[in-house]
């Protein structure tokens, strides 16, 4: 068998480069209109009336009354509107659309659209608690309790925006008995089931197909189903095409982001300055809406005690509501906070105590077999000494370090350890998901991936066919996969969670291989193969207690860099990553989520603003809100040593979050050694070096 | 409205029309040439690249009154030269797609850089492409993509 991790070509780079690719944008039909959005201009209020222009022909206002089913967009929690109806909980709530040929016409309806309202106070800090958590590992609790030393640093991490460069978009059709969603998604049936919901049709009633996508990065996860929602609204009022495009601006004001987070850690310290009990508090701002938020709460707080076993914790979380835009899915999902403030404050206690960071680390740095943070099992091999050694090697990390510990040039080394559990937290596969997959052999011998997997960018165009082409023993062009069409696929769950290789692609393998068993030249052979949860894996999804993830997936990050001592301007020298991804399905292209993720993680934790005042985003344009140029990238050296997983194809676990964690503590720490100063908070913007240099402890 | 004569992949073409409009919009819309795609609007994302007069210019920005007498080629009419296909080959190699949005801007950008400098250092080409966001890719596959079409494309610029 060839290695499956050599590069192949990429089956869909050619008609991207040419050009010829249709992201949602580029797909028109006979007749279609067009769609914009009226917004509140307030951040809490009651709407008391909604005066109209005079709406010329052709031209109709789509609202809350003209839902059929619930004026809800079915996530989790069924607390946001499609349409706001009275209430308004955030600045730019969606209230209407205005629906018609001429976008400069549906520009000047909106602009005279008059909304009186009667405005209340609204919350901007996270006093308003949605949502609790809190588990125990160990006896923390008594262990605080008597306590001699208690170490204890806080840490806040800010908003980050996607910046997909392709903004949210879809197109509704109708047929008398079906509304059909095309659009820039990840996950299908998500908005599937969200628009079923608010039309209140069966099964048969929507179908949705996705379009090639532009980037997704999470934010065209759960986002996407609340527009999907009013386009059917609107599709099933008008009968005709309705496309619905967003602009950057609207883009970045408007839809979800990453959570802003406070985290509060303490660690109570023995006599022999041993790490005794970690305490961990985290607070998220969900923004109007609870969305997904209690889960990356959840990932959030299992990630608290980082890639190091400590015997006793006691971790707590809140989701808080504000008046503010609703936050959301974002690749890593809650851990990039978190592992940005563990990896601080592992080296924070080390300066406090006057010890070796490199030391203390290695000391608690988990070993298979291992308890995990929610009293679960480190079950398979852990080769992060090996990984750890390699990239110090690769980036000179010691010498650099104690050069630049010594001496007050400015430059800095940082180096973060981390991990991601990859797939669903806890028993979401199993319980909610329950992922369905099949693979149809053709008369002609080609294969069909029936999967609801999207290609967003992350390759699995190319890595699915691959798994499958592979197993077969057949050329990669007599696999087909097409972007999923609910209507042809099944759910073989969202593209989210770094699940699709892990859980879909080895579906896809188990299927492939049975069809390999049962292979009959020129027959037509369906396989369907559903998910099941290895029987190890046990979950209480009340206490958080368990095995949060069947898998993990480690990496080891080193970012060197530069401060202007002038203008306090970060500048990149050098980054090294050194990945356990299982095995890379195609080198090429876990390559590239390595370096696109790395750039991700180290410019959240150093260049991306994004503030709120007064509930408004400030960063509404590229312009405002910077993200890294080719001129802000420097070299990157990448390392994936194999650690098969004996479950994932060809041991395959997840790659595409796990590479964006550990940028933003490796370059905090980075700037930490560069001027002598702690770090608490990202991202580390020229401001706040300043304001460390000047009042920051050392 | 204002007469306008230009060039279009090759074509020319002879339009009346509102001066002010945008050019991204006029290809895309009137011309169905939708590889030049918006990222933006407003001159910052390059996903809207096209060369005017051999030169890069994001086409959102271009108000189609500038645009006579000249010389426009999206990445539809590039793709069908000897050229691209250096490049294409070049960015496969390299793996510089992944989403593919800004592909075709990045694509043009790599046109109009080593049509200027066909034997770019690693410094030169950054700055070629600096204008041409990227959010996938962390950019370097694709300086290595530019490096690499430079070298095989000996002769060619
Ligand atoms: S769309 Fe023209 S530069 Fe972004
Ligand atoms: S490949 Fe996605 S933005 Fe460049």
């Amino acid at each position: 068998m060839s290695n499956i991790s050599k590069a192949i070509e990429k089956v869909d780079s050619e008609e991207k480069m040419a050009g010829k690719a249709k992201y949602i944008n580029d797909i028109s039909y006979n007749d279609m209109l067009f769609a914009m959005t009226l917004r509140a201009s307030e951040s809490k209020a009651k709407i008391i009336k909604i005066t109209y222009p005079k709406i010329p022909k052709g031209y109709t206002i789509v609202d809350y009354n003209d839902i059929p089913g619930k004026n809800f967009v079915k996530i989790i929690y069924e607390d946001m509107p499609i349409f706001a109806k009275k209430e308004i909980n955030y600045y730019g709530e969606p209230i209407l659309l205005v629906v018609g040929e001429d976008k400069a016409i549906i520009s000047d309806i909106i602009n005279n659209i008059h909304v009186t309202y009667k405005v209340q106070t609204p919350s901007y800090e996270l006093k308003n608690s949605v949502i609790y958590y809190e588990f125990e590992k160990g006896k923390a609790k008594e262990i605080f309790k008597n306590a001699k030393k208690i170490i204890h640093f806080d840490y806040s991490t800010g908003y980050q925006e996607h910046v997909y460069i392709e903004p949210q978009g879809l197109i509704g059709l109708y047929e008398p008995d079906k509304i059909t969603i095309i659009g820039s998604m990840q996950c299908p049936y998500y908005i599937k089931n969200a628009v079923m919901q608010a039309l209140n049709s069966g099964e048969k009633g929507v179908r949705v197909k996705q379009a090639t996508t532009g980037g997704a990065f999470g934010g065209k996860e759960e986002f996407p189903s609340l527009i999907a929602c009013q386009i059917a609204v609107a599709v099933l009022k008008i009968k005709k095409p309705i496309k619905l495009i967003y602009d950057r601006e609207e883009d970045m004001e408007f839809t979800t982001k990453r959570h802003p987070s406070n985290i509060k850690l303490q660690a109570a310290i023995g006599i022999n300055n041993e790490i005794q009990a970690i305490k961990a508090y985290v607070a998220l701002d969900s923004g109007a809406y609870i969305g997904l938020s209690g889960v990356v709460l959840q990932r959030a707080m299992i990630a608290s005690s980082g890639v190091y076993t400590i015997d006793n914790i006691e971790v707590a979380g809140d989701v808080y509501e504000t008046n503010t835009v609703p936050n959301g899915a974002f690749r890593g999902f809650g851990a990039p906070q978190m592992m940005f403030a563990i990896e601080m404050f592992i080296n924070h206690i080390a300066s406090e105590l006057k010890l070796d960071p490199f030391t203390l680390r290695n000391k608690y740095l988990a070993k298979q077999g291992d308890i995990t943070s929610t009293g679960g099992k480190f079950r398979d091999v852990i080769i992060m000494d090996e990984m750890i050694k390699k990239v110090m090697k690769m980036s000179d990390y010691k010498k650099k370090y104690l050069k630049y510990s010594k001496k007050d040039n400015y430059k800095g080394i940082g180096m973060s350890w981390f991990l991601h559990g990859c797939g669903f937290t806890g028993s979401g596969e199993q319980k909610h998901i329950k992922a369905l997959v099949k693979l149809r052999k053709e008369k002609n011998n080609f294969v069909t991936i029936l999967v609801a997997s999207v290609d967003m960018g992350q390759g699995i165009q190319t890595t699915l066919r691959k798994i499958v082409a592979n197993i077969l023993q057949i050329p990669v062009k007599k696999v087909i996969y097409n972007n999923p069409d609910t209507d042809l696929v099944p759910d073989s769950g969202p593209t989210v969670a770094s699940r699709t290789i892990m859980i879909v692609g080895g579906l896809v393998a188990q299927a492939a291989k049975l069809l390999k068993e049962q292979w009959i030249d020129g027959k037509e052979i369906t396989i369907a193969k559903r998910y099941k949860q290895p029987k190890h894996i046990k979950w209480d999804e009340e206490n958080l207690r368990g095995d949060a993830y069947p898998a993990y997936s480690w990496g080891v990050n080193v970012v060197e860099v530069v401060v202007n001592p002038i203008t306090y301007q970060v500048e990149l020298i050098g980054i090294w990553e050194v990945y356990d991804v299982g095995k890379a399905i195609d080198e090429r292209i876990v390559l590239g989520q390595a370096e696109g993720g790395v750039l991700q993680g180290i410019s959240y934790g150093m260049l991306e603003v994004m503030k709120n005042v007064n509930g408004r985003i400030q960063q509404k344009n590229i312009t405002d809100y910077i993200i890294p140029t080719s001129c802000d990238s420097v070299n990157i050296e990448t390392v994936f040593i194999d650690n098969p997983y004996l479950l994932g194809p060809y041991g395959a676990k997840g790659a595409g979050e796990l590479t964006l964690i550990g940028g933003a503590p490796a370059v905090a720490l980075a700037i930490e050694n560069a001027i002598n100063r702690r770090v608490t908070k990202i991202p580390v913007t020229p401001e706040y070096i300043m304001e460390l240099i000047d009042y920051g402890e050392n | 409205m204002a007469k306008i004569k230009f060039t279009l992949n090759g074509k020319e073409i002879n339009i009346t029309i509102d001066p002010t409009a945008r050019l991204l919009d006029i290809l895309r819309d009137q011309y169905g040439l939708v590889g030049v795609k918006e990222g933006c609007g407003e001159g910052e994302c390059g996903a809207c690249a096209v060369l005017i007069n051999e030169v890069i210019i994001n086409s959102c920005i271009v108000p189609m009154g500038t645009i006579n007498n000249k010389s426009i080629v999206t990445i539809e009419g590039f793709s069908e030269t000897k050229r691209y296909e250096v490049i294409r080959k070049a960015f496969e190699d390299e793996g510089a797609v992944q989403c593919g949005f800004c592909t075709p801007g990045m694509i043009i950008a790599s046109e109009s850089l080593l049509n200027n400098n066909p034997h770019p250092t690693e410094e030169e080409i950054r700055i070629g492409l600096s204008g041409n966001l990227c959010r996938c890719t962390g950019y370097n596959m694709i300086v290595k993509a530019v490096k690499t079409a430079s070298k095989r494309g000996e002769g060619l610029w």
